[in-house]
């Protein structure tokens, strides 16, 4: 029961900041046609911006500019690249992105070293929200759902509520009937790349000092988050949300069930006697590759996702 | 004397590298229903976007004076151009009442219309208020893209085959709706294949083939013309 509470908080903890990646991944994604493959290092540089500024101003100060200094950034990305990019077809768009992540991968190398950085979670949110039986459940996890909640219902209140958020659902399936009805759909696109990477910057502010702020944290969480994309349905952002659940707890649960291929065989009566690699190998073993197990399933029975539209 | 609303002059457009239009000429005055008619792939439907700014294009093309070549379809929209494309495009998802308020190019807008007086014209349209625009039959369809168009509170509508696929009594309104619209002094560009409606309501018509105009008159100038009609328009 304890293992199952603690697991299931950060398994929603976790989720909610792939979310956070993968919503901007989606919306994205369901507006130009184009997977963002520079997506999670969006998330990087806003770790790696949160630290610096974080060293000088505070991290309050980190929270709130790193992820405006990032979307600003995308909105530039989109307007000065990205869309010259498109007029030669997505493969060119696609590699455009592909290209954009190693460069920021080498431009953070440069800039900060290839060794992680010392982005620490602030003092004040050292200690113990709650305990539950034995197990803690830190402040900061706390203060991570909160953001991460906060921002889930900004971004439905956005969407549904305002009329930009109208112009965005419309664009997201129609474009050129938008335009002509007198929207600037360009300057759409630029706020909706620009928005979509300012999150995948919030989620580095509050993830980078959560787990480890390093050079490689784009490309551990990239693949992460296009399984959530993928899994829950290219440009849904319903199915990205139950996904990025999904994925959270299926990866923090693995990690702390200890159940082998051996104790599977005894299930079924079956003794191994042979006490080979295979056969000790545990689910915390094979966490890492849980979701992507669960990414081809789902193109092998369900193409389109949990909740996709688009057969593609 | 000024100039007509629309000046369309020896307009070339592309699809691609498929040159589809080979010098068009055609104008459109205040307030005044004008038809352009021809068989598929003539380019009338094209003749419409290269307007909107949506295909590549050169020539002339001044609306109210300024030239609209080289411009954005969202620029051109807001000078006062609508457009109701062929397949209707109306948003699924969106409710009738948010197709309607997409029209609008802004939330502060006063134009000509309003939300009510679109209810007013099609009492259809208040009672699916809040059904998505997915589930509407094909002549609410139509009825709900003319009227976001007409949300937009444009001066010249081009509306691209509106008749196609429907119900003759729903053609039938369709046409009345078209002369209400021309009332309020709105200029209407009319693309269609039909004979029938094109002569009904058009005060001049035009007709193309082959990427030009082949043909233009008034709909009793038409009428006597039977080896136009024979050649560039019956099958």
């Amino acid at each position: 029961m304890e293992f199952f509470l603690i697991s299931l908080l950060n398994g929603v903890t976790y989720g909610l900041l792939l979310f956070m990646l993968s919503s901007g991944l989606t919306l994205i994604f369901s507006m130009m046609g184009v997977l963002n493959f520079a997506h999670a290092s969006f998330y990087m540089l806003g770790a790696y911006f949160a630290y610096q500024i974080s060293t000088y101003l505070g991290f309050g100060a980190a929270l709130l500019v790193a992820p405006l200094v990032v979307g600003a950034l995308g909105a530039v990305v989109e307007r000065y690249g990205l869309r010259k990019a498109h007029r030669f077809g997505h493969v060119a768009e696609l590699l455009f992105t592909f290209g954009l992540a190693f460069l920021v991968e080498e431009i953070v190398h440069l800039v900060w070293g290839k060794s992680s950085v010392d982005y620490k979670i602030p003092e004040y949110f050292d200690g113990t929200l709650f305990t539950l039986f034995s197990t803690s459940f830190p402040i900061y996890k706390g203060f991570m759902m909160l953001v991460s909640v906060g921002m889930l219902v900004a971004l439905y209140l956005l969407l549904t509520r305002t009329r930009i958020g109208l112009i965005i659902q419309a664009a997201l399936s129609k474009p050129d009937m938008v335009q002509a009805l007198g929207h600037d759909v360009p300057k759409i696109f630029m706020l909706v790349f620009g928005g979509g990477t300012a999150l995948a910057g919030l989620a580095g502010v509050i993830g980078g000092n959560a787990f480890i702020t390093e050079p490689g944290m784009a490309a551990a969480v990239g693949s992460i988050v296009f399984v959530v994309v993928v899994v829950g349905g290219m440009g849904s952002l319903a199915g990205a949300f139950v996904a990025s659940l999904l994925i959270g707890c299926i990866q923090t649960f693995s990690v702390g069930i200890t159940f082998s291929v051996t104790d599977l065989a005894a299930l079924f009566g079956v003794r191994l006697e042979d006490s080979s690699a295979v056969a000790r190998l545990t689910v915390t073993q094979l966490a890492p590759v849980l979701p992507y197990l669960l990414m081809v399933a789902i193109l092998i029975f369900r193409p389109r996702g949990l909740m996709g539209a688009r057969e593609s | 004397m000024s100039e007509p609303m629309l000046v369309i002059r020896d307009l070339h457009g592309y699809y691609g590298k498929s040159h589809v239009l080979h010098g068009v000429n055609l104008e459109i005055g205040q307030g005044e229903i004008v038809s352009l008619l021809g068989r598929n792939g003539v380019g009338r439907s094209t003749t419409a976007k290269a307007v909107m700014g949506m295909v590549a294009a050169r020539g002339s093309i001044r609306f109210k004076g300024q030239e609209l070549l080289g411009r954005k379809p969202h620029d051109i929209a807001r000078l006062g151009v609508g457009y109701v494309p062929e397949n209707r495009d109306i948003f699924p998802d969106l409710t009738v009442k948010q197709n309607l308020m997409l029209g609008m190019k802004s939330a502060r807008q006063k134009g000509r219309w309003s939300m009510d007086d679109m209810y007013a014209l099609f009492p259809r349209l208040k009672e699916r208020e809040n059904t998505p625009g997915g589930v509407l039959s094909g002549g609410e369809q139509q009825m709900l893209t003319l009227c976001r168009t007409l949300m937009g509170d444009p001066d010249l509508i081009m509306i691209d085959e509106p008749t196609e696929g429907l119900a003759p009594k729903i053609v039938e309104l369709v046409g009345s709706f078209l002369k209400e619209v021309e009332k309020r002094g709105i200029s209407i560009l009319l693309v269609e294949q039909k004979l029938a409606i094109a002569l009904d309501i058009s005060e001049r018509l035009y007709v193309m083939g082959h990427g030009h105009i082949v043909f233009e008159g008034t709909p009793a100038d038409l009428k006597d013309n039977e080896a136009v009609r024979k050649e560039w328009l019956e099958v």
